[in-house]
Order: C-alpha cells, then sequence, then structure tokens
C-alpha cells in the first residue's frame, strides 16, 4: 500500500497530490507539465515536496512534520525514466549489475545472468546502451530495475520515445511485467488507450492538482463525456 | 646546450597540471551545487587570473608568499623555508595561473552532464560516491582529459608570474620561457631560438593531442 499526500510549490502552480494504491496498477493521466513526473519524482524521493508525507506500507518515505526524507537510495523505488538513463560507459551487463549492489560480489555474475535470462537480453550482454535499439534499451532499463528489487516501480510515459509499431508490440510486454510485480506500480502517461490497457484506476492530474482515483471503466465514461462536450466522439469500449 | 630549463619546466608544469586538475574538478564540481549569488562570485574570483596580467597575479602572490608577508614569513620563521626564489616557487605561480582554465572545462564538462543518470543510480541504490566516480566522471571524461591537457600546455609557457616569484638562476630555477628571455636580452639570440623552437615542438604536440581528445566520438545513448 502506498500513500501519498503532497504539496509543492512550483513556477506555474502549486503540486497537490493525495492518493493511495494497493495491488491495482494506477495511471496518472494528464497533458505534458501537468506535474505527473514531478509527482514521481518526490515519490522516489529525488525531488523534495514541500510538505505532507508519503508512505509505503509500513515505512515512512517522507514526512515534512516529523523531519523525515528517505534518500533514494533508501526508498526501494523502481524509476523508469522517459528515455531510460541508461549508464552510456558501461555495458547492457555492468548496468544490470548496478541494481545489484545489495549483493556480495561473488553472487552478482550469477544474478546478472538470470535477469538477462529473463528480460531476454541473452547476445547483447557486452553491448553499450547507445548501440541498442529503443525496445532493447527498455528492457535493459526494466532489467535494471527489477534487479534493484523494489517495492514501488514508477513508469515515466515509458513508451514515448518509441515508435506506435515497437508500442504495440512492448504494450502486452509491459503488462506482464505490471501484472507479475508484487508491488506498487504507478504509470505517467497522457494516452487514454495506455491507461485502459495497463491499468486498472486512473487519477487526472490537471494544472499539479491530482485527483481522486477512479476505476479505468469510470475514468474512460468521463473521459468520454468530456470529449464529447468539446463535440468529438470516443468509441465504447469495456475494460 | 644546457637542458635544465627544459627539465625544470616539464616538471613544473606536470606538478601544477596535476594540482589544477584535481582542485578544478572538486571546484568545478561543488560550486554547481551553491547558491546562485554564492557561485557568481566563486565564479568570478576563480576565473579572474585567466584575464588578469600574469605579472598582477605574480605581484598579488608575493605580497601573501613574500619572505616579509604573512605566509612567506610564517614559513621562514618557523620552518626555515623560504617560499620565493625557488624552483618549485613557481608552481605556486603556475598553478594559480591555470587553475581557471581546468576549472572551466571541468565545469562545462559537468553542465552537460544528464542529472538523470545520477537520479537513476540513486534510485538503484548506488552510494553517491560510486555515481560521481563511475558514472558522472566517465560521461564527462572527455571535457576533463582536454582541459588538463590544455592546463599543462599553459603551464609550460607560464611567464610573467613565474618570472616574478621563482626569478632567473640558471640552473636552479630558469625556465624556457624565462631563459628564452635571458638569453635574448643578454644578445645570445642563438640560442634563444634553439629554446624558441623547443617550446613550439612541445606546444604544438600538446594542441594536437587536445584535437585528438576533443574529436567527437560515438557515444551516449
Amino acid at each position: 500500500m502506498l500513500t501519498v499526500d503532497i504539496e509543492k510549490r512550483l513556477d506555474r502552480f502549486t503540486l497537490k497530490a493525495k492518493f493511495s494504491c494497493s495491488g491495482e496498477p494506477l495511471a496518472l493521466f494528464g497533458a505534458s507539465g501537468a506535474g505527473k513526473s514531478m509527482t514521481l519524482k518526490c515519490i522516489a524521493g529525488i525531488e523534495k515536496p514541500d510538505k505532507g508525507y508519503i508512505k509505503l506500507n509500513d515505512r515512512v518515505l517522507y514526512d515534512s512534520e516529523h523531519h523525515i526524507n528517505l534518500p533514494p537510495q533508501k526508498r526501494h523505488v523502481g524509476y523508469l525514466f522517459q528515455d531510460y538513463a541508461l549508464f552510456p560507459d558501461m555495458t547492457v551487463s555492468q548496468n544490470i549489475e548496478t541494481g545489484l549492489t545489495r549483493y556480495p560480489r561473488k553472487e552478482r555474475a550469477q544474478q546478472v545472468r538470470e535477469i538477462t535470462q529473463r528480460f531476454h537480453l541473452t547476445g547483447l550482454e557486452s553491448k553499450r546502451p547507445a548501440t541498442l535499439s529503443g525496445g532493447e534499451k527498455q528492457r535493459v532499463a526494466l532489467a535494471r530495475i527489477f534487479a534493484s528489487a523494489p517495492d514501488v516501480l514508477l513508469l515515466d510515459e515509458p513508451f514515448s520515445s518509441l515508435d506506435s509499431y515497437l508500442k504495440l508490440e512492448l504494450l502486452p510486454y509491459i503488462k506482464n511485467i505490471i501484472k507479475d510485480f508484487k508491488g506498487e506500480s504507478i504509470l505517467v502517461t497522457h494516452n487514454i488507450d495506455e491507461v485502459l490497457y495497463l491499468c486498472d484506476k486512473a487519477a487526472p492530474i490537471e494544472n499539479g492538482i491530482t485527483k481522486q482515483p477512479l476505476k479505468a471503466d469510470v475514468f474512460y465514461t468521463e473521459i468520454k463525456q468530456h470529449y464529447q462536450e468539446a463535440g468529438i466522439i470516443l468509441p465504447e469500449i469495456h475494460v | 646546450m644546457d637542458l635544465y630549463p627544459l627539465y625544470n619546466s616539464l616538471r613544473i608544469a606536470a606538478i601544477s597540471a596535476m594540482i589544477v586538475f584535481f582542485a578544478g574538478i572538486a571546484c568545478a564540481y561543488y560550486i554547481a551545487k551553491l547558491p546562485r549569488v554564492l557561485k557568481g562570485i566563486l565564479d568570478v574570483l576563480l576565473t579572474l587570473p585567466l584575464v588578469l596580467p600574469p605579472t598582477v597575479v605574480g605581484y598579488l602572490l608575493l605580497l601573501v608568499l613574500g619572505p616579509k608577508r604573512p605566509i612567506g614569513s610564517f614559513f621562514l620563521e618557523n620552518f626555515d623555508i623560504r617560499l620565493t626564489m625557488r624552483w618549485w616557487s613557481a608552481i605556486f605561480a603556475v598553478s594559480v595561473v591555470v587553475f581557471p582554465l581546468m576549472y572551466r572545462t571541468a565545469r562545462g564538462a559537468f553542465e552537460r552532464f544528464d542529472e538523470n543518470l545520477a537520479d537513476a543510480g540513486r534510485t538503484l541504490g548506488l552510494r553517491n560516491s560510486y555515481i560521481f566516480w563511475r558514472i558522472r566522471i566517465p560521461y564527462c571524461k572527455q571535457g576533463i582529459i582536454a582541459g588538463a591537457v590544455l592546463s599543462f600546455a599553459r603551464a609550460l609557457g607560464e611567464y610573467g608570474a613565474t618570472s616574478m616569484i621563482a626569478g632567473y638562476t640558471p640552473g636552479k630555477t630558469a625556465t624556457i620561457s624565462t631563459a628564452v628571455y635571458q638569453l635574448w636580452r643578454t644578445g645570445n639570440d642563438e640560442l634563444a631560438l634553439k629554446w624558441v623552437l623547443i617550446n613550439i615542438a612541445i606546444s604544438a604536440v600538446v594542441l594536437l593531442c587536445v584535437n585528438l581528445l576533443e574529436r567527437p566520438q560515438r557515444r551516449k545513448g
């Protein structure tokens, strides 16, 4: 169970996020610049909110009243960056190994082998990120995150830098990963089809304010109405 | 031909470049994190030696290191060490004059660093020192190495501040640049020309190295 209730003053608006998720993949849905990534960064500990709290199961990650602010290293929150943020000077294996620092050095090679297989990266072990395709990069980034055994998985527009053909290929792959993942997963996107396909719940973000998460089908009905007012008819979909 | 100036110039330049290498990287890294006003002030102070005449730098150094000045007299009285007019006195002068070159190239290299990589490292549980040495430095290595080589090249050519703080004593504090001046002044044109040619050759080789290092490599992803 992840509970978020934070506020952070930004240049253009004040970010207010209040939601919780428990076992069901959650989508944060909103336009670019609405504060989606910033919300994720606050959960991961990369950015510090001004006030509020973030709790993960029985652990407090952030609490302004009690001056608790765990560093990202201690939060166990996996973050898939939009551009994947692979370390360019390391090979695929070395990139994966950076997620394994909690293991003694001797055991890491074996772990790397297992993860490489699980994420279908066999044969790419000694390649550098610059020589990989977009889909391969994403798999390496995911492998690296899962190597670090996170309790939360944050996906920051995971398909924005892929062409739509590759995206179709990778959607089921990501869906499986989210389904098999034991912790909480949050997806940030501005694509309604990603929300419906990957997530059970969705929370709209507008000008920094996150509204209560709704069931994905209820969310879609609302979105549809919203569009209808603007004269756009969305198809009927059963989630 | 007495090769002492070549040897002396090379060791002064090498030691100074080494000092400036670490000091420049450390300053570039830590100053980038400071609040804007403080950063602006320190930036001006640390870059000043680049635009000041070396004689002004030499004068300012003598103001603190001279035998009758605060630091100079402290070392003379307590350790019986005179800080000026030794071969290594030139290291003070050269380091100060060359420092801005290393500092600014390192800073430029750090500014191009993709901070997402550091953030990704932190969420993966990597220690900050690991992120600095294994991710940040390798990412910026081209700029940093180019800065170091450029510093070494400039260090070889320092004249103004060096001549003020180390003077010219043949076989003791003579460097290529001070030797050229002295030889020309005393009418020994032939020997002066030899040193000039040696100097040009060394500098050309060093600059060639800089260009090779700055040649864009296949990278980043």
